[in-house]
């Protein structure tokens, strides 16, 4: 076990899949000699030279289309797109191309492409560069989402995602990238939830920059006599609703805090399926603790009272269990 | 036409055979239509065959197809099975994808044929990874990709074709200009005459050849795949063609000025190839059971196919994951 940043754990895991496979290969916009936008592939470049670390132009439909073809002959492409927004641009490719493909052909072949995409709010990148564009995929068959919070889910799913005969949307959230912990050497199951903290008096779901602001608002409430489990999907599709679903049948209370307002995203997934699966267990009305319905603003006042903060996080979790 | 005296007459017999399966094969298929066994909406290629057989006549084991929903041709002409191309459009459980595809989504990983795409555009930028696929692993294979007019204005073509150029892979770019995109003239949605002429913003090769001569396709692909197993990159032909058809089955064609298709039906690549074939020496009669043959193995197929069970409902289910 060693001890590395969010950022560190991105590289090293995309570095043990190339040495353990001749068939991955890394490209995307500045990936090489540059090491990538957040410097989340420095190095890799030096280890494995032009052939298997590819800069590309700024074009992010030729980019996923290429991950698609190559991956129809065999190879593990690990595409960056550098902002998770710009899945906007390639929107068609990943949704109409290489969602569908092995659907339409009936599993005549698999399509096993990695798409990384940094994602998430409160670095004042403003409306373009700030979303949870994780919530633009989740009605889309036939792709993998998975959403990591710490080093050492960021390298054991990215190991995963890479190995995996599937489409997986990796999203690495922008404001985790110094984030230390220590990593395995091995790559996690994709579509199991995490338990971070045991509690009994409400569950409480959140992902990336949220989960740890969770965890934080549990240990503040722990001091007040509260007692919050905090469940971190990590993966968005599959979802593991049984984990989160065995936790409210023992608290009674789900709130879920997303980076998102309440439209399409996962949180409202989250509830509508323990709504069908759960509803004798609840004591109050499940709660989504999300952005406001807008635009994310860039001034840093506007910002942080949009982004879900740990005093909100702890005043939903107050009133919900006063409900 | 390319020089009569150079004609092979068994290639010309065997690629008249192939382009006629093709003209069959969509003729049915509007029968089909017609009677409510096809779903949707289905887009034929009547008048385009000689593009897609002379292309991929010239391909070898291991090179790879895309193509638009305007792809019966091109799948069949890769060698897609005629049973189960016809099970696919009719939804059947045998189809090649099992009922799952349809018109538009023809795809037969078998014999290359890598997908036919009906999001205008989308495969020119699947095709680079095709072609990447063949240079990382050093295959020499070709990536060969089937387009209309309407795509040169579509943010697709122009990623697919800079990256392409710019890492000089094994790719070719064709398009099937038949001087229609949907229900409008290239005049006006392109304000250029010369298709082709955008190779040149790419530095890519180019060339624009009568898609209604089969060997004049077969010789400038033949040209373009040698440069691009050569390591010489990319091209991109404008194949000159014309649909017969309208748009889709729902499009009589209206728009078409007095005169055109009748002027066409007298450049119809099967009837070119016929008449050049009679012209050296072969016999009505041979041509004459050259087509009854083929007429018949269509008939076949389809009756085949539509013998075949509807898919299983549960199987919806399946292929979403592997």
């Amino acid at each position: 076990m060693t001890e590395v940043t969010y950022r560190e754990a991105i590289a090293q895991a995309i570095i043990d899949e190339m040495h353990a496979d001749e068939s991955v290969f890394l490209f995307g916009e500045d990936v090489g000699a540059a090491g990538g936008a957040f410097k989340t592939t420095e190095g890799i470049f030096d280890i494995f030279g032009p052939r298997r670390v590819l800069d590309t132009p700024i074009s992010e439909q030729a980019i996923v289309g290429c991950a698609i073809g190559a991956a129809l002959k065999g190879l593990r492409p690990v595409a960056e797109i550098m902002f998770a927004d710009f899945a906007g641009v390639c929107f068609d490719q990943i949704a109409n191309q290489l969602a569908k493909y092995r659907y339409m052909t009936d599993g005549q072949v698999s399509v096993p492409v990695t798409i990384r995409m940094a994602n998430g709010a409160g670095g004042g990148f403003g409306a373009q560069h700030s979303q949870a564009a994780e919530n633009w995929f989740l009605s889309i068959a036939g792709l993998k989402v998975v959403t990591p919070a710490t080093p050492a889910d960021a390298y054991g799913l990215l190991r995963a995602a890479i190995r995996d005969e599937d489409p997986v949307l990796y999203f690495e959230h922008k404001g985790l990238f110094n984030t230390k912990g220590t990593i395995g050497g091995a790559s996690l199951p994709i579509g199991v939830a995490e338990i971070v903290r045991a509690g009994t008096d409400a569950t409480v779901v959140a992902t990336q920059l949220m989960r740890h602001r969770a965890s934080q608002a549990a240990g503040e409430l722990d001091a007040e006599g509260i007692s919050i489990e905090v469940i971190d999907p990590r993966t968005l599709l599959p979802l593991d609703l049984d984990t989160i679903g065995r936790s409210v049948d023992k608290t009674g209370h789900l709130l879920c805090v997303q980076e998102s307002a309440d439209a399409g995203s996962w949180g409202a997934t989250v509830i509508a399926g323990v709504l069908d699966q759960h509803f004798e267990a609840l004591d109050a009305p499940p709660k989504l603790v999300g952005g406001d319905d807008t635009p994310i603003p860039y001034a840093a006042e506007l910002e942080d009272a949009w982004l879900p903060s740990v005093e909100r996080i702890k005043d939903a979790v107050r009133s919900n269990l006063e409900y | 036409m390319s020089d009569i005296a150079d004609l092979d007459i068994d290639l010309g017999l065997d690629l008249l055979g192939r382009m006629l399966k093709i003209r069959f094969f969509e003729d049915e298929v509007q029968r089909l239509f017609t009677q409510g066994l096809v779903r949707g909406t289905t887009h034929l290629c009547n008048g385009q065959e000689a593009v897609s057989v002379g292309a991929c006549s010239v391909l070898r084991p291991g090179d790879s197809m895309t193509c638009t929903y305007r792809g019966h041709g091109a799948v069949l002409a890769m060698g897609a099975p005629l049973e189960e191309t016809f099970g696919e459009i009719m939804g059947k459980k045998n189809g090649l994808c099992g009922g799952k595809g349809g018109s538009m989504h023809l795809t037969d990983v078998r014999v290359g044929a890598y997908g036919a795409y009906a999001i205008v555009g989308a495969h020119l930028p699947v095709t680079v990874g095709l072609a990447f696929a063949s240079r990382y692993q050093e295959t020499g294979d070709v990536g060969l990709c089937f387009f209309g007019d309407g795509t040169v204005n579509i943010g697709a073509f122009h990623e697919a074709l800079n990256l392409a150029s710019v890492w000089k892979l094994p790719a070719l770019f064709i398009i099937e200009n038949n001087l229609y995109g949907e229900y409008s003239t290239v005049a006006s949605t392109t304000p250029i005459e010369r298709l082709v002429d955008r190779a040149s913003a790419y530095a890519m090769a180019g060339f624009r050849v009568n898609g209604n001569d089969v060997f004049a396709v077969r010789d400038v692909v033949t040209d373009a795949l040698e440069r691009a197993r050569a390591g010489e990159g990319p091209t991109l032909i404008e194949a000159m063609t014309y649909r017969q058809v309208g748009h889709s089955r729902s499009d009589p064609a209206k728009y078409r000025p007095p005169g055109e298709l009748e002027a066409w039906l007298e450049r119809d690549p099967i009837k070119l190839l016929t008449d050049r074939l009679i012209e050296v020496g072969v016999l009505d009669q041979r041509i004459a059971d050259l087509r009854e043959d083929v007429e018949m193995a269509v008939r076949e197929a389809l009756e085949t196919a539509s013998s075949w069970d509807p898919p299983d409902v549960a199987d919806r289910l399946t292929s979403v994951l592997a």
